[in-house]
């Protein structure tokens, strides 16, 4: 078990999460310039503030490098906005009962914010937090500055507004890592860049003929599910699915 | 005020697996039988086609295809001193929802339990003594052996189609197959699935280290198949996306490509879905139900009278349907009185990264839900546990099912868990890592079992379900040593670096470990300890049929399906055969 993933409210899936407890090493970063809100005009739930915070933070969770682009220009901040701004920000699939409890780390999250209410009210406080120490805002910090506050974050229990650092962290973390490989259509993951940075092919529904062949180099560019439909094969014509009834 | 409807011979509560199969054995007998399912209809066509079944986000990270649990959560605590609080979001355990349940969304993964899980309690004292296993297991015999449930395991599997190479035909032993395995009649319906890279350098690295490797056996097809019901199934294509998802291909068995539209075609037959039950409904004596009452989508109450009542929803629904009706004594975990909500288990997964070299492509997305070669040496009562401090086993395989990447991107221990250095070992490690499973038994503890949460609701006002578990210390040591064996061929596969440990407690249920919740409505020759006899009839109410991996006395190594399936037949052998031409209790007590 590690740290990150017990109270997150996005869980962080898969073989990463042997790693989590490794705080990352402190290297000196030329800063990121402090670069106009790119998308912050046609952002559906942060303000402008909110959105240079987010592109700059999660600038730093993945960064731009020879692999491939950073979460910024993977359009890693307009998934995050997107997913706030909609059904599962105000709380989908979340159990919202009260009465509110903190609860052992092994039963999960139990705060009452929705998601889009956790980061209203966490980027609030970091915003107040580096005010206080009269460091200005964050998205202005030299990178090394900036990953030194976001470890700050990850491995803090201040309390932003009712939320613990660290659950801040781990959800934003957690939808960083969402927008950056999940299908373009949901704003991230422009150009399916991750996809094409790691060699993972995306929507196509079959590898029938290759995966009897070990070790094969797969150099087949990805699709997305917004490539209507390309790749896709139906089996069975449409007409020959049995109708039957349904409810009487 | 509820609409009062005419009475039918059976009610479903749930059209699943177990629903759909049961509707379909009734009304093959003459039975109007109507089949209750409080999630939508769905269908291959249009519900499960690509390219958005394909969409990982949707299905496999926000859960699309399970339980709301806006509606209903399970509350949940590791110890009874503990306050149970909700489980918010859905992480452990996914429970399904919809037309064809939970078979809509699995792996496929189809393996039969063994004579020596059937009689746990039995051949554990007879080969370790009656002192060997920790006095707070309440584990326990199901009351069948492995030889009266292989006609039922039989007839299941040749429903789905499995793909696999027996080991054991009759007593005959087949090179490839499972040495393990207790004799079955004949082979699978269809050969094996072929094999991805990553299994086949374990099964040559297991085989090495002196183990016996088999191919996996597996519910997404290995070519084109028409089973006894005359549904056609079609050859798995390796997508990627099986479990928490919908086969588009027809490849995987799930109750809408193996049965579910030719029970819609009989006239004795009534779906309806959307169709909430809230309760069973009882005699004034309660040793007979009347038939349930259930609200539907716009929040209209019935009630919907029947002879007899099926339930077969998820475990944890029909322990927790029992006691919303007021049937049977629920468990005292301090009297270690009652039985409704007793031996409550689950499994004790592990899993180990093999990391090879950049030369070494993996391929990972191109697998299927069940693919994988597996060893069953250290399964059940396979090996000797004399020397060892714990019962049970598990079975170790590469049995990847995807490589997804917002789930799968794994890197080395060591490696920070963002920024430059964690993306340059994501990108290093994505095509060139294997995981083996290790996928172990879980023993019922007297201290482990669900019951009504005092506090908590659902959207209907009624109590959600209380958890009480954590993993018994058995299990702990089952798994570290098991999982200290992976880690060995995991390195014989000529690995760089190989990273496993056992499975840890205490249990959480913010992390994904499998949906293999079994016990609390256990089946069992002695009604003190259990809750339906050995035809899954209920003791205390003998027009009721309790259905499903609730009857588990403890959970075995292997994953649950097949022996669900083989339950649910053996069940509507007995009701059809027996109970309709005498109704009442099968066995006396």
């Amino acid at each position: 078990m590690t740290k990150i993933s017990r109270r997150g409210f996005f869980k962080l899936a898969g073989g990463a999460t042997a790693a989590l407890t490794q705080a990352p090493a402190l290297v000196a970063h030329a800063a990121p310039a402090p670069a106009p809100a790119a998308h912050a005009g046609a952002a559906l739930f942060f303000n402008p503030d909110e959105m240079r915070w987010i592109e700059a933070a999660t600038e730093r969770l993945i960064p731009e490098d020879d692999n491939g682009p950073g979460a910024r220009a993977a359009g890693v901040p307009v998934y995050i906005d997107r997913q706030l701004a909609g059904a599962w920000g105000a709380g989908e699939r979340l159990y919202r009962s009260g009465p509110w409890q903190p609860g052992e780390a092994s039963q999960g999250y139990q705060l009452p914010f929705t998601p889009a209410e956790l980061f209203r009210n966490a980027l609030r406080g970091a915003r107040e937090e580096l005010q206080g120490r009269k460091e200005g805002s964050f998205e202005t910090l030299p990178g090394a500055r900036q990953d030194a506050y976001l470890e700050s974050l990850q491995n803090g229990k201040q309390d932003l507004h009712g939320v613990p650092a660290h659950v801040f962290f781990e959800s934003l973390l957690a939808l960083t890592i969402e927008g950056y490989f999940s299908d373009p259509v949901y704003g991230g993951n422009k150009d399916m860049a991750s996809w094409k940075m790691i060699g993972f092919p995306g929507a196509y529904a079959s590898f029938y003929d290759l995966v009897d062949q070990h070790g094969v180099a797969y150099t087949r560019a990805p699709i997305s599910m917004s490539d209507n439909g390309a790749g896709v094969i139906h089996l069975h014509p449409v007409s020959t699915q049995h109708s039957g009834k349904r409810g009487t | 005020m509820a609409t009062k409807l005419a009475e039918v011979d059976a009610v479903l509560i749930g059209v699943g697996l177990v629903g759909t199969m049961l509707g379909r054995e009734l009304t093959r007998a003459g039975l109007k039988v109507v089949g209750l399912e409080r999630g939508r209809p769905q269908f291959t066509v249009p519900d499960f086609q690509g390219p958005q079944m394909h969409d990982e986000l949707r299905y496999s990270v926000r859960k699309g295809l399970m339980q709301d649990n806006t509606k209903e959560a399970v509350t949940f605590r590791n110890r009874a001193d503990q306050v149970a609080l909700p489980i918010r979001r859905w992480e452990s355990f996914l429970p399904g929802t919809g037309l064809g349940g939970a078979a809509v969304h699995w792996n496929g993964q189809t393996y039969r339990f063994q004579d020596s899980d059937f009689r746990m309690r039995s051949v554990t004292t007879q080969r370790y003594g009656a002192r060997f296993a920790d006095p707070e297991l309440t584990i326990q015999d199901w009351g069948v052996t492995a030889a009266d449930m292989e006609p039922h395991y039989d007839r299941f599997e040749y429903l789905l189609g499995v793909s696999g190479l027996a080991g054991n035909i009759g007593g005959k032993k087949i090179a490839g197959g499972n040495p393990f395995e207790d004799a079955r009649r004949r082979g699978y319906p269809t050969p094996p699935m072929k094999e991805p890279y990553g299994s086949a350098l374990f099964r040559k690295a297991a085989a090495r280290e002196g183990y016996h490797p088999f191919p996996q056996p597996s519910s997404n097809l290995s070519q084109p198949y028409t089973n006894p019901e005359g549904m056609q199934l079609s050859t798995c294509m390796f997508c990627g996306y099986c479990e928490r998802y919908a086969c588009e291909h027809y490849a995987k068995s799930s109750p809408q490509t193996i049965l579910l539209p030719v029970l819609l075609k009989d006239p004795n037959f009534t779906l309806r879905t959307q169709a909430q039950v809230l309760r069973i409904n009882l005699s004034k004596d309660k040793r007979h139900a009347t038939g349930v009452t259930y609200v539907d989508a716009a929040g209209r109450e019935f009630e919907q009278p029947a002879k007899l009542v099926v339930l077969g929803s998820f475990a944890l629904n029909n322990v927790r349907m029992l006691l919303l009706s007021g049937i049977g004594t629920p468990y005292d975990p301090r009297s270690g009185q009652g039985t409704v909500g007793r031996n409550y288990a689950y499994q004790t997964m592990s899993s180990v990264q093999v990391f090879f070299d950049e030369k070494t492509n993996i391929n990972p997305f191109m697998r299927s839900g069940a693919c994988g070669t597996v060893i069953a040496d250290f399964v059940g009562d396979n090996f000797d546990h004399g020397p060892h401090k714990f019962i049970g086993g598990a079975y170790v395989g590469e049995v990847m099912t995807n490589g997804r990447p917002i789930e799968f991107h794994p890197t080395p221990p060591g490696t920070p868990a963002w920024g430059g250095k964690w993306k340059s070992a994501v990108v290093r490690h994505y095509n060139h890592t294997s995981v083996l499973n290790v996928h172990g038994s879980s023993m019922a503890h007297r201290a482990n079992y669900l019951d009504l949460d005092p506090t908590y609701k659902d959207a209907w006002g009624l109590p959600l379900l209380r958890m009480t578990f954590d993993f018994p210390a058995n299990d702990l040591r089952m798994s570290a040593y098991v999982t200290g064996k992976a880690v060995e061929i995991g390195r014989a596969m000529g690995a760089r670096q190989v990273n496993g440990a056992g499975r840890k407690g205490p249990y959480t249920v913010t992390q994904y470990q499998t949906t293999h919740n079994t016990g609390g409505t256990v089946m069992g020759a002695d009604r003190n300890t259990s809750v339906v006899n050995r035809y899954l009839q209920s003791w205390d109410v003998s027009n009721l049929f309790v259905i499903g991996a609730s009857n588990f006395p403890q959970n075995a190594s292997y994953n649950p399906t097949d022996t669900v399936g083989a339950l649910a037949y053996m069940a509507a052998e007995a009701i059809v055969k027996r109970y309709l031409k005498s109704p009442g209790p099968m066995v006396q007590a």
